[in-house]
């Protein structure tokens, strides 16, 4: 059964980690070369600085705090069972429609914290108490406060059949699914696996393939740029997926003994993935920045996290989707997502019922752009409630 | 002129490191993978427990001062000037031929230590005096103990050029290069930057992509099996290259901050690459693994070093054999080496003069198999001094 769970790091924890900080050996860098070879050393500096001195985890922790937290065990048929960490916010309204909410990489259930309160109280944020959803936003395992899996396997397809016990045991037997990034996948997996529970897969993340019937000479302009931007993108920014999907491990130790290094991990992806021109604090305060990251941290859940690339790359098959999803399917795009594709690539794979494109945000649409994925949201569900 | 140069770490960095490896974060692990998702949990921290407790650094630096050993700064045309330490052991023998030895990634100029004594005194090594070599064995700028670049763009190319300057500053006017890994190509870029005085490469690692006027079609069984084995090697062990090569900074934060970080990464490909049976220490002893990592720990250059896989990547042409390399080339084939091209497509690009294949060895032949390598450069360049 769910209990009740507050966040509670230890003294001797936030201690150990404002004395690593302080003795942070730090990398040389290439003169004036900002982040072309990766995180920048004087942006670096000054996070880990300010982690250190000015930012207050107890004041984090207890505005997470805040939010209705519990964990319980989930068993689901081919799985293993775990312990799952969840937010779980009830919705204000008539007859809210429960939706289960998953964040992404290198993400945590923090993502849920601004689209948290207009998803589940519409009428106090300017909305129609008819829209309202009761939210959960479980941790993925291996992620925040839900259990590290401690057997190889546990990948995209496994985290969907666990949500769906997951909602059954709360009680839903009708509820939508909602993510990005790892959560995009998960999300329609969700769908796919519970076709006769989960009636709709709303995802900021496009993902879709250029269809083996058309010849490169017959794609439009756009999909010509979409290809070319997804060939720049797979040649220079996906090294963090070949190493998450081939040898965690050997990265996992840096990562876990280090804070900078845990920082430098995560933030170098938080500013080129999100739509910040180069500028991370345009999108994201520092606060917001280290609330994610320390929670990584406290957790101590980076090896864990990169992990679910291991056992993607190596089992595909088990974790993309085996047909067509049929359920309903929004899909929001943002204009600096990094994996996207035209909509005639994603329909051989979806039940398209919505595609909402934006003229702002990115990769991180619920932190970036609350109020526009939670219209898109509100907009999807409306006619399948 | 070169001055003396002897490694003489402060007590201060050996007590900090070994604060660091007390304090060591561990991250979790899949229960009984071995190395299956990367370095090894249990064997990691045995070597890190080790660090800390029986390895003698200070033994080991007096070893390494053994080798005669300098710094002086270089100068070459189209090259940042830079200091280069470097080994220079003087041949014992009527008419001892100087070779410059290039180590690679993730070695150091400590790849050198066991080749030097029978190379420069083949009679006190049951050898012919007849086949003394000079050895000069720099460490690459960003390696060890020569000056980290600043700027960017410091690749092979460039380190070849400087080679042939620090030849020729230190009175060499014909000699021959030797090296395998990063050490193969600059080996390479160095004859055939200086034809008229670098008279032979023997190299121990053959890198040839098939000629572009064989198809696929047209191959082997065996050229289908060497592509077979790299497009495996390129899918399961070469994430390493693809961060190296495009976000090494952001890599480098946890690697230079985390001694534990930083063993994890090295020895990981110390075990893959070498004819071990996925047992390490039946080819290196731990103070042999710990004495290299230990150089890049108190130089703090895996930054640096890693970089060249950047500016290989991004820089791709520049630093790769603009064309036939006519000076004639020796290859040492050993089994375990992560490549294997068949020899006729690494004569499409190389005047092959000696094609030697072993039955045991693997990628660091200089530290693995010392003397069948030591037969192999003595063969090589017998008819060519």
């Amino acid at each position: 059964m769910p209990e009740p769970f507050k966040i509670n790091v230890p003294d001797t924890e936030i201690r150990d980690l404002k004395r690593r900080l302080a003795q942070t050996r730090w990398p040389s860098e290439v003169s004036d070369s900002g982040w072309q070879y990766g995180s920048n050393l004087a942006y670096m500096q000054e996070l880990c600085e300010y982690w250190r001195t000015s930012y207050d985890w107890r004041v984090q922790e207890s505005y997470l705090n805040r939010i209705a937290q519990f964990t319980t065990q989930v068993s689901a048929d081919g799985v293993e069972d775990y312990t799952v960490h969840y937010v779980h916010q009830e919705g204000v309204g008539d007859n809210p429609l429960p939706l289960v909410f998953t964040h992404g990489w290198p993400g945590t259930f923090y993502e849920a914290i601004k689209i948290l309160g207009p998803l589940t109280d519409p009428a106090a944020h300017g909305g129609d108490p008819a829209d309202a959803f009761t939210v959960v936003a479980p941790s993925i395992p291996g992620y925040g406060f839900s259990q590290i899996p401690t057997s190889g396997g546990f990948g995209q397809k496994r985290t969907a059949l666990l949500w769906g016990a997951l909602m059954e045991q709360l009680g839903y037997e009708k509820y939508g699914a909602q993510g990005g990034d790892w959560g995009a996948i998960v999300t329609a997996q969700v769908a796919y696996q519970h076709p006769d529970n989960c009636i709709g897969a709303q995802i900021n993340m496009p993902i879709g393939r250029p269809p083996t019937d058309k010849p490169q000479e017959e794609w439009t302009d756009h999909e010509r740029e979409v290809a070319a931007k997804a060939a720049h993108w797979q040649a220079q920014e996906t090294g963090y997926q070949a190493i998450q999907g081939t040898k965690p491990q050997t990265l996992a130790y840096g990562l876990t003994d280090s804070p900078a290094g845990l920082a430098a991990w995560i933030t170098e992806k938080w500013r080129s993935w999100s739509d910040c021109d180069g500028d991370i604090e345009k999108r994201f305060t520092k606060d917001e920045i280290l609330t994610n990251i320390s929670i990584y941290w406290f957790g101590q859940t980076i090896n864990s996290s990169t992990r679910y690339y291991y056992e993607m790359r190596q089992n595909q098959q088990e974790n993309f989707l085996p047909g067509r999803l049929e359920t309903p399917t929004g899909f929001s795009i943002f204009p600096k997502e990094i994996i996207t594709a035209p909509r005639s690539w994603c329909e051989p794979g979806y039940n398209i019922t919505q595609w909402s494109e934006h003229d702002k945000g990115g990769h991180f649409a619920a932190l970036e752009e609350p109020e526009l994925l939670v219209q898109d949201i509100r907009d999807f569900f409306r006619p399948l409630r | 002129m070169p001055d003396p140069f002897t490694i003489d770490i402060p007590d201060s960095e050996i007590r900090d490191l070994k604060q660091r490896l007390a304090q060591t974060r561990w991250p979790s692990e899949v229960t009984d993978s071995g190395w299956q998702y990367g370095s090894n949990l249990a064997y990691i921290q045995e070597l890190c427990e080790y660090w800390r407790t029986d390895f003698d650094w200070p033994a080991q630096q007096a070893r390494l001062n053994q080798m005669p050993q300098f710094t002086t700064q270089v100068s070459a045309d189209g090259v940042e000037d830079y200091t280069v330490h470097f080994v220079l052991q003087e041949g014992v023998g009527p008419n001892p031929f100087p070779i410059i030895f290039t180590h690679g990634w993730p070695g150091s100029f400590y790849e050198v230590s066991k080749v030097l004594g029978p190379l420069t005194d083949p009679a006190a090594h049951g050898g012919d005096p007849a086949d003394a070599f000079t050895v000069i064995a720099p460490s690459l700028p960003g390696f060890g103990f020569s000056e980290i670049p600043d700027t960017g763009g410091f690749g092979h190319m460039r380190a070849a050029r400087m080679w042939v300057s620090l030849m020729s500053k230190l009175g060499y006017d014909r000699y021959g290069a030797q090296g395998g890994d990063v050490g193969a190509r600059v080996s390479a870029l160095t004859a055939y930057e200086e034809p008229e005085h670098c008279i032979g490469a023997q190299i121990n690692m053959p890198n040839s992509q098939p000629p572009a006027d064989h198809p696929e079609e047209d191959w082997n069984d065996e050229e289908r099996a060497v592509m077979a084995r790299m497009r495996q090697w390129q899918s399961k062990e070469a994430a390493y290259q693809w961060i190296q090569g495009t976000r090494p900074q952001t890599l480098s934060y946890g690697l230079t901050d985390s001694p534990a970080g930083l063993a994890a990464w090295i020895t990981e490909k110390w075990r893959t690459w070498s004819d071990c049976d996925g047992e390490i220490e039946t080819r290196f002893s731990k103070d042999e693994l710990l004495t290299n990592i230990s150089i890049y720990w108190f130089t703090r250059t895996m930054n640096s070093a890693t970089r060249y896989y950047y500016e290989r990547r991004q820089h791709d042409q520049a630093n790769a054999l603009p064309g036939p390399l006519e000076t004639p080339a020796g290859f040492s084939v050993f089994p375990k080496e992560i490549f294997g091209p068949p020899r006729h497509w690494v004569e499409a690009e190389h005047n092959v003069q000696q094609w030697s294949v072993h039955d045991r060895g693997g990628h660091f032949a200089a530290m693995e198999e010392p003397d069948l390598l030591v037969g192999d450069i003595r063969d090589f360049f017998r008819p060519l001094r």
